[in-house]
């Protein structure tokens, strides 16, 4: 560590690696979660050196815990929860303590714009970069047109860079292949949604964690991915009237540790489990059926895929015991406030959407939706990926429109001021995967990849790499480090991060925060809109009527054009100004123009958002992802009632075998975000968790002779992983590894020697409606290697 | 009674569908989605033959040259490659698919006819699965068009 990064925690945050979810605060069903402050200030930094408190948001997970940054003489010195804030109520975890500030402000922060000379990325001034961006941008423009452009973004900046972004690319441009990493971390969360409720909006929020009396987490290590709302369930659990805790998840993480029901399913199998849990809320007379006739469509097609599904066929393909699925089933048919939390245990894993779709059934069926304590969490992965669902920045079309509707498009275009020709709406939007098999095939020719690292996050690497490395294809990567995918690119932007640059971003629970500057951005380093801004400048995009496509100065600008295309929509922002958000810590939409209060809870009234003029899509066949079209849709006559869908169990498509014969999952350790860009910088959470491990239950390791610490080669069809062993509560049959570590920090050539990342593993494979590449079933052997340590 | 020639025409279009949807799948392997259900819809294919193979051993089976075909849906032949053969094969998939769908639609018509509970339940499992794979063939040929039709080298 150089000085300017050497920090140590001081008071009482300092144990927070090992104590990962602080002290507990039990409280009963129904009264306030209790405040608790967590601070952190760097060493030799006291509470009254502080300049200045910044007010911010927490972006190291999709939780959007509330806080403020302590500046000092112009440097981030710090970082507290805020207590006004109902996310958090002064908490934060491990990453906000360690890396949100630390892993800002390191040595090796890109500061100058770097472009490729001789096969070498030499630094340059933004001028020359930017003018070699535009130079091949314009030149594939006129030689093939738009469809020669893709956008592949994150989830991590914020809101308006997001908009900015959707606006150059479906305005200026008109290119359907946009996308963020947001495929990969929330994609279902939205398509399930979409799926059943018509369009994208979370129904629930975290203050039902404190009015529920049964809490089903399907997928979802909430102890590791989002470790504040962790700690209030923790809380619920050590108070008075517990909830009863039902958990699905290969692995025994804490939270199933925690559980009454632990499901320890075979990787990519959940479908069939969900199915046995509907069957059984059906058959034992558990559903409301009033509540289903007044307000759902789909109950028949429901029950014939659930029928199939009793408690021991389930067994028998999941592996796990009949008695657990009925219990699991009798407790969410029989409690009187359940929630539902899901995440990439179902996201990431086979028939995602269709999977998650049962978890909205299960509630629709039991009317246990808007109310407090009954309610579901389709979570999401990064903090800001709620932003890119809504702006379009993911190829969706901005304020949940419907690519369908040509009313829809019609909106955007004469908000836009161009023909709505222009604005690609002839098939659903690109997806990553697909984007970037396009690049792979040479039609798409220009990539532009913001504030993501796919050559360590998608699936099957040493084919990403290959298609980075591609020299027909002009890569341009905009980020805060020189990442595995940024040295593979052409142009490489520096970009500024949080607490150098102001904006907005939305948590899982529709939950608004500002994030306002703190300090300058090293070097040249630029804020990411203030880059889309002087792209579309220098690429003279124009409205009809002549006046430049952005005319904004900064953030305040684009947020207030937002605002505008969010008017009237399920996601209306017209209500929430930047002085709002400077006064209240978070609000939730929708908060129309003139509403000073929001509403916290969707669907309370059960009038869902499948109206055909307003909905945000009219469906899909969730096996195949086929489209159902506005005539079929629009002759069902949904108009406010919600869907109950279903697909046939199909099971993982490379299921083990003699050659391959384990199941292999990937997942997250609680010290690390992503590709480990920020956390790794910090110096306690890269202690905690230097480098890559795999987990194998203890009779897979007996059965080789394999103990902790020994060395293994993990091997797929497509790659091989090098790591020691940890023998783990994992189900028999299965090897986890996490995804956190690329290359960044190891040896030249490692990738080849002693690989450490969990994709060079992962396969091709994507759910038919969301998209979302399969990371968590795939087949793979298990060998001793003798390596140096 | 002529039905059993409408049966045996329509067992030989879904055997023949089925093969496409597999030769489709291990042509365009690089292309998973299209790969995996492919493969997936082939087996939708297998699953209705055997079933109308039940109602074949009552009715009975055409005689070998009793309506001569002019129409020959002998299937893909030789799998294209590349964006366009991709597009080019799921449009020849999408045509059998479709005269498989018109087919079971008449078999459904006599079977009206005819009273036939039994075939009327296998007919309507039938169109609901074809409908489906028809909309997921158009939905994946509209997606790929554009790119293959203009930007592809």
């Amino acid at each position: 560590m150089t000085d300017e990064g050497t920090t140590v925690t001081t008071g009482a945050a300092r144990g927070r690696v090992r104590d990962v979810w602080g002290h507990r605060t039990p409280f009963g069903r129904g009264d306030r979660w209790p405040d608790r402050a967590d601070q952190l200030l760097a060493e030799g930094i006291a509470e009254e050196d502080v300049d200045r408190w910044v007010r911010s948001a927490c972006a190291l997970c999709s939780n959007g815990c509330g806080c403020d940054i302590a500046v000092k003489d112009g440097r981030m010195v710090g970082i507290r929860g805020r207590i006004d804030d109902a996310i958090n109520h002064g908490r934060l975890g491990p990453k906000g303590l360690y890396a949100s500030w630390q892993g800002m402000e390191h040595h090796d922060r890109l500061t100058t714009p770097l472009v490729r000379r001789d096969g070498e990325l030499v630094p340059a001034s933004w001028d020359e970069a930017m003018a070699m961006i535009v130079e091949r941008s314009r030149a594939l423009l006129d030689e093939v047109g738009p469809l020669s452009h893709g956008f592949y973004t994150s989830g991590q900046l914020f809101l308006e860079e997001y908009y900015a972004l959707a606006v150059i690319g479906k305005a200026g441009i008109g290119t359907p292949h946009m996308d963020g990493n947001t495929r990969l971390c929330t994609a279902t969360a939205a398509s399930s949604l979409k799926e059943t409720f018509g369009a994208d909006g979370q129904p629930g929020c975290y203050e039902d964690i404190d009015e529920c009396d049964a809490l089903f987490l399907f997928g979802h290590n909430m102890a590791a991915t989002q470790t504040v709302l962790w700690s209030r369930v923790l809380d619920r659990l050590d108070g008075p009237e517990p909830p009863v805790l039902v958990v699905v998840d290969p692995r025994e993480t804490p939270v199933a540790k925690r559980a009454v029901v632990h499901l320890a399913v075979n990787p990519g199998t959940n479908l069939a489990l969900m199915l046995a849990l509907v069957h059984e809320v059906l058959a034992n007379g558990w559903a409301d059926d009033a509540y289903v006739t007044a307000h759902t469509l789909g109950l028949d097609a429901l029950r014939r895929e659930a029928e199939q599904w009793s408690p021991e066929r389930a067994a028998e393909v999941c592996g796990v015991a009949a008695s657990d699925i009925r219990e699991a089933a009798r407790i969410f048919g029989t409690s009187e406030r359940v929630l539902s939390t899901v995440l990439q245990g179902f996201y990431q894993s086979s028939q995602a959407t269709a999977a998650s779709c049962q978890v909205n059934n299960l509630h629709l069926l039991r009317g246990m939706i808007g109310r407090p304590g009954a309610g579901i969490l389709q979570m999401n992965g990064q903090p800001t990926a709620q932003n890119n669902r809504e702006t379009g920045a993911d190829g969706d079309l901005p304020g949940f429109r419907n690519w369908e509707n040509p009313d829809h498009v019609a909106e955007l275009a004469r908000l836009w001021g161009v023909d709505p020709l222009v604005i690609p709406h002839w098939a659903p939007p690109t997806h990553a995967m697909q984007l970037f098999r396009y690049v792979e095939q040479g039609s798409i020719r220009f990539l532009w990849i913001s504030a993501t690292n796919p050559a360590v996050s998608l699936p099957q690497l040493s084919r990403i790499r290959d298609i980075l490395a591609k020299p027909e294809t002009f890569v341009v990567v905009q980020d805060l480090f020189l990442t595995e995918t940024a040295e593979l690119a052409d142009v490489v932007l520096p970009a500024a991060g949080w607490g150098e640059k102001t904006g907005t971003f939305t948590n899982a629970t529709r939950t608004v925060h500002l994030s306002e500057q703190a300090v300058e951005p090293p070097g040249e380093a630029r804020a990411d809109l203030d880059i889309f801004l002087d792209y579309a400048r220098r690429m003279d995009f124009r409205r009809d009527d002549g006046r430049p496509l952005l005319e904004w100065a900064g953030p305040d600008d684009a947020y207030r054009a937002w605002q505008e295309c969010s008017r009237g929509r399920p996601c209306d922002y017209t209500g929430i100004s930047y002085d709002d958000l400077r006064r209240e810590s978070g609000i939730q939409w929708p908060r129309r123009e003139g509403e000073t209060t929001s509403i916290r809870r969707l669907y309370a009234d059960a009038d869902f958002p499948t109206y055909p003029e307003y909905c945000e899509t009219y469906g899909h066949d969730l096996a195949t992802g086929a489209d159902v079209g506005e005539q079929a849709f629009s002759a069902q006559r949904p108009d406010g009632r919600a869907f109950l869908k279903a697909a046939a169990y199909s099971g993982p498509h490379e299921p083990p075998d003699d050659g391959y014969p384990l199941r292999f999952t990937t997942g997250r350790s609680v010290y690390h975000f992503h590709t480990r860009t920020k956390t790794a910088r910090s110096p306690e959470l890269d202690a905690a968790a230097p480098s890559v491990w795999v987990e194998l239950a203890e009779a897979d390791a007996a059965a080789r002779g394999l103990g902790d610490g020994d060395m293994v080669e993990v091997r797929s069809r497509r790659g091989r992983l090098v790591a020691p062993v940890r023998v783990t509560g994992i189900r028999p049959g299965t090897v986890f590894a996490p995804f956190h570590y690329g290359y960044w920090d190891a040896p030249e050539s490692a990738e080849q020697r002693r690989p450490t990342a969990a994709n060079e593993l992962t396969i091709t494979e994507w759910d038919p409606v969301s998209k979302q590449p399969v990371f968590k079933t795939a087949a793979v052997r298990v060998t001793r290697v003798e390596v140096e340590r | 009674m002529k039905l059993p020639v409408y049966l045996s025409l329509l067992a030989g279009s879904e055997q023949t569908l089925a093969d496409s949807y597999r030769q489709v799948a291990e042509a365009h392997g690089d292309e998973p989605d299209v790969h995996f259900l492919c493969l997936t819809l082939a087996t939708q294919c297998d699953a209705r033959r055997e079933r109308l193979a039940a109602v074949i051993a009552r009715y009975g089976a055409a005689p070998a040259d009793d309506e001569p075909e002019r129409l020959h849906t002998q299937g893909l032949g030789e799998p294209r490659t590349g964006p366009l053969g991709l597009l080019r094969d799921l449009q020849d998939v999408y045509l059998l698919a479709s005269f498989a769908d018109v087919t079971w639609m008449m078999v459904k018509q006599a079977a009206q006819a005819l009273r036939d509970v039994e075939l009327l339940d296998l007919v309507a499992d039938s169109e609901r699965d074809i409908e489906v794979q028809l909309r997921w063939l158009q939905s994946r040929m509209k997606q790929a068009a554009p790119q293959a039709l203009i930007a592809a080298r």
